[in-house]
């Protein structure tokens, strides 16, 4: 490797509270780093909310967006942290790439390592791709979502959502519903929020359950209603309509009848419980329009707000490790 | 690799100072053996207790074992098709550096041996060779496709040992329910992975915990476990023969031993990876973990043992299933499926003996003389006038699996850097020293 390259701290002075090379996942991280995490999204909100939204800790600094799956609003949340620091963020959307021409997720992930980019931002529909990719290049790789696994900046933007509203995570039960299956957002937040001390219940038909997830250390509930007593927070999932054909979940109606967040099932949670869904929403399916359109109750559209801050957040920390172009490749 | 055939081909050998340890005949003494040309003259504790007489040629053991050599029932040669991950000659090395003298080739090649010409290709090319013994499977279906029986009669006249789908399960009850009770007019074994398909389903890994934590879909035990009992079912129906292949769940061995203990003619074998490994080690998805069926919780790990304790385990094989680096360095789910284990068979399985759990004659037992009488080989013990097919090992000696040291064409083990006790000293075919001649 070249002894040439420079590492650029914008901001020496500040303490290096988030010593990973790569943010793979939400398991295995501590409070401390969570809420450094947090602490620094929560200083970009505001940055977000000026006129002049541009800083330049990240002058210099390549992003790559490096999507394997279809996703609009989580690359332009990417696109929109990294362009905000001052970096200069790629877009690589695989449908046009050398993927489908049998390249493999090694060899894309060499060739982009020699174009020396500082961060990659990486979707991938299989459960461990990220990690695999992550081994084998230099620079510092975010998991934008990997396959069942994990989206760890998506339980993250939830959580600042949540600490902003309620003031911290510490003690509050929150309830995911639906399809915790597929779900990496699913297994992201169940870590997260029981890192920081809020308890998780979960609300699902069986087959949409993955097994021993009990094991984790949630409260499971087949009963929406039962399963909403007390909760402070509403998690809904979307629900991909390709598993509603019989395959899991006899039909929408029914899925809707049992499952789907409206007023009368919220009136189960606390008074002045909260709903999220990491979008985009079936409405009708999962989640009732006017629940959803709630702006008392809803914090769907502040969670989208929190995705930039948290992504910007990430990418700070991320690129503050001393060394980070120098290291070897792999954890 | 010394390949020492003509120094000792055809004249008399005395295997002197040994550890005899023939499982066929409840052997377990000090002695000697002698061999002339390619057949077992002799053997006891007696035997050259004055001297080895002028004329033969004597190799001193210094103490260490004598056995059978091993007889390894299910491996994946790769030849025809797949060249690229494993030859008949390279796998062929790997057994006999593992102390394994004969070994059977699963069908499921590429084309799949599903006819006569296919058994024959694979006994030409294993005599060109001229490593370690092969004997071959036959496909049970033709094109391992599950549905029409093959020529069950024929492919046994040609040499075929026995009928299986290979990583197949025979799924469906007809077609299983068919080859039994074809296969028993001629005595044939049908040999069943045992999973139920359309349960594993898009599994990858041991449904459970650590699947749950990695987002990869499951294959439930049960899968094992339906599928065995279906199939004693049939067994009972039927009358055939049947033996279940690489064994991995509690549930299955229970339903085995309680078939067993009714008199059904069932048989089964396990391999490594069901009692020395458990689902911990897919860890950060490691597709060298990624078996077929899967590694299974320390539970089932556990009954392995205890199924090979009370003998409900006939047979220890490799399931040596070798696949490169592009079938490997994959996502999770796109990886292929299995781990070599020829080279490792021998020390893995005497983890068993130093673990206490068997005695070093009932390890040998499951390596030599169980897979030989399954599938009726004339190999597996130390009788005699029998094949001059040698083990000689050290059960003691350490060492450590390192994929620089495997002679294999692909490197995919499972335990690598695992520190092991046991070594083949020196491998004997036909009373030629194939490996380890000094």
């Amino acid at each position: 490797m070249s002894a040439a390259m420079t590492v650029v701290k914008p901001d020496p002075g500040a303490p290096l509270r988030f010593p990973h090379r790569h943010l793979l996942g939400i398991e295995g991280l501590s409070p401390d780093e969570i809420t450094f995490l947090l602490d620094l999204a929560d200083s970009y909100v505001q940055q977000n909310r000026e006129q002049d939204k541009k800083s330049t800790i990240l002058r210099g600094r390549t992003v790559i967006n490096l999507f394997f799956e279809n996703s609009t609003r989580t690359r332009t949340s990417f696109e929109l942290a990294g362009k905000r620091l001052g970096g200069d963020v790629i877009n690589m959307s695989v449908s046009t790439s050398s993927i489908k021409k049998g390249e493999t997720l090694i060899d894309t992930a060499m060739t982009l390592n020699a174009m020396h980019p500082d961060v990659l931002i990486v979707r991938h529909p299989d459960s461990g791709a990220v990690a695999l990719l992550a081994q084998k290049v230099n620079c510092a790789v975010v998991n934008g979502g990997d396959g069942s696994h994990e989206h760890p900046t998506q339980a993250l933007l939830d959580a600042l959502t949540i600490r902003r509203r309620r003031g911290k995570l510490q003690g509050l039960l929150v309830a995911i519903c639906g399809d915790i299956l597929h779900s990496r957002v699913a297994r992201s937040n169940i870590q997260l929020m029981q890192i920081m001390g809020a308890r998780v219940r979960l609300i699902a038909p069986p087959t949409l359950l993955p097994s021993a997830i009990q094991r984790l250390g949630v409260e499971v509930f087949h009963d929406m209603r039962k399963g909403l007593e007390g909760c402070d927070i509403v998690m809904m999932l979307r629900l991909q309509t390709e598993r509603m054909q019989g395959s899991f979940v006899p039909s929408i109606r029914e899925y809707f009848h049992f499952y789907g967040l409206d007023y009368d099932k919220l009136k189960s949670a606390k008074p002045d419980a909260l709903i999220m869904h990491p979008g985009p929403m079936n409405r009708g399916v999962e989640i009732d329009s006017e629940v959803a359109d709630d702006i008392d109750r809803s914090l769907i559209r502040e969670q989208v707000e929190m995705g930039v801050a948290v992504r910007m957040a990430v990418l700070d920390a991320l690129t503050r490790n001393p060394g980070q172009r120098n290291a070897p490749a792999g954890k | 690799m010394a390949l020492n055939q003509a120094a000792n081909g055809h004249g008399r050998v005395a295997y002197v100072n040994a550890r005899l340890i023939d499982p066929a005949s409840n052997l377990d003494a000090p002695g000697a053996l002698l061999t002339e040309g390619e057949a077992i003259a002799d053997l006891g504790p007696r035997l050259f207790n004055d001297g080895v007489p002028a004329g033969i040629e004597a190799i001193d053991a210094n103490g260490l074992c004598l056995a059978p050599g091993l007889v390894d029932i299910r491996v994946q040669l790769r030849e025809p098709g797949e060249e690229h991950k494993e030859t008949i000659a390279t796998a062929g090395a790997a057994a006999i550096a593992g102390g394994i003298t004969s070994m059977v080739c699963l069908p499921n090649t590429e084309p799949v041996i599903d006819n006569v010409a296919g058994i024959e290709f694979i006994a030409r090319r294993a005599r060109e060779v001229k490593r370690a013994k092969v004997y071959a499977y036959a496909a049970a279906t033709k094109e391992l496709a599950g549905k029409d029986i093959t020529e069950i009669g024929l492919l046994s006249e040609a040499g075929a040992v026995a009928f299986t789908d290979g990583v197949r399960a025979i799924a469906s009850a007809r077609v299983m329910r068919r080859a039994l009770s074809y296969a028993s007019a001629f005595g044939a074994l049908i040999v069943q992975h045992p999973e139920e398909p359309a349960l594993a389903d898009t599994g990858v890994m041991n449904e459970g915990e650590i699947a749950t934590r990695l987002g990869l879909s499951g294959i439930p035990t049960c899968a094992e476990a339906m599928m065995v009992a279906r199939d004693l079912r049939l067994v009972e129906l039927t009358g055939g023969r049947y033996h279940v292949a690489h064994v991995s769940t509690a549930e299955a061995v229970e339903l085995i031993r309680r078939a067993k203990a009714r008199g059904i003619a069932v048989t089964c074998d396990t391999a490594p990876p069901y009692f020395a490994l458990n689902e911990l080690a897919v860890g950060d998805y490691r597709t060298f973990a990624k078996l077929s069926p899967p590694l299974r919780s320390d539970d089932d790990r556990r009954a392995i043992i205890a199924g090979l304790r009370d003998g409900t385990i006939d047979a220890i094989a490799s399931d040596h299933a070798p696949q490169d680096q592009d079938s490997k360095r994959l996502p999770f789910v796109h990886a292929e499926y299995g781990g070599i284990g020829l080279e490792t068979l021998l020390a893995l399985s005497l983890e068993l003996y130093h673990n206490n759990h068997l005695t070093l004659p009932e390890v040998i037992r499951r390596l030599t003389e169980a897979p030989a009488r399954i599938l009726g080989l004339k190999a597996g013990s130390l009788a005699k006038g029998r094949p001059a097919d040698l083990l000689l090992f050290d059960p003691a000696r350490p060492w450590v699996i390192e994929e620089s040291a495997i002679r294999s064409k692909s490197k995919n083990t499972p335990f690598e850097r695992r520190p092991v006790q046991g070594m083949a000293v020196r491998t004997v075919i036909d009373g030629r020293t194939v490996h380890g001649a000094a």
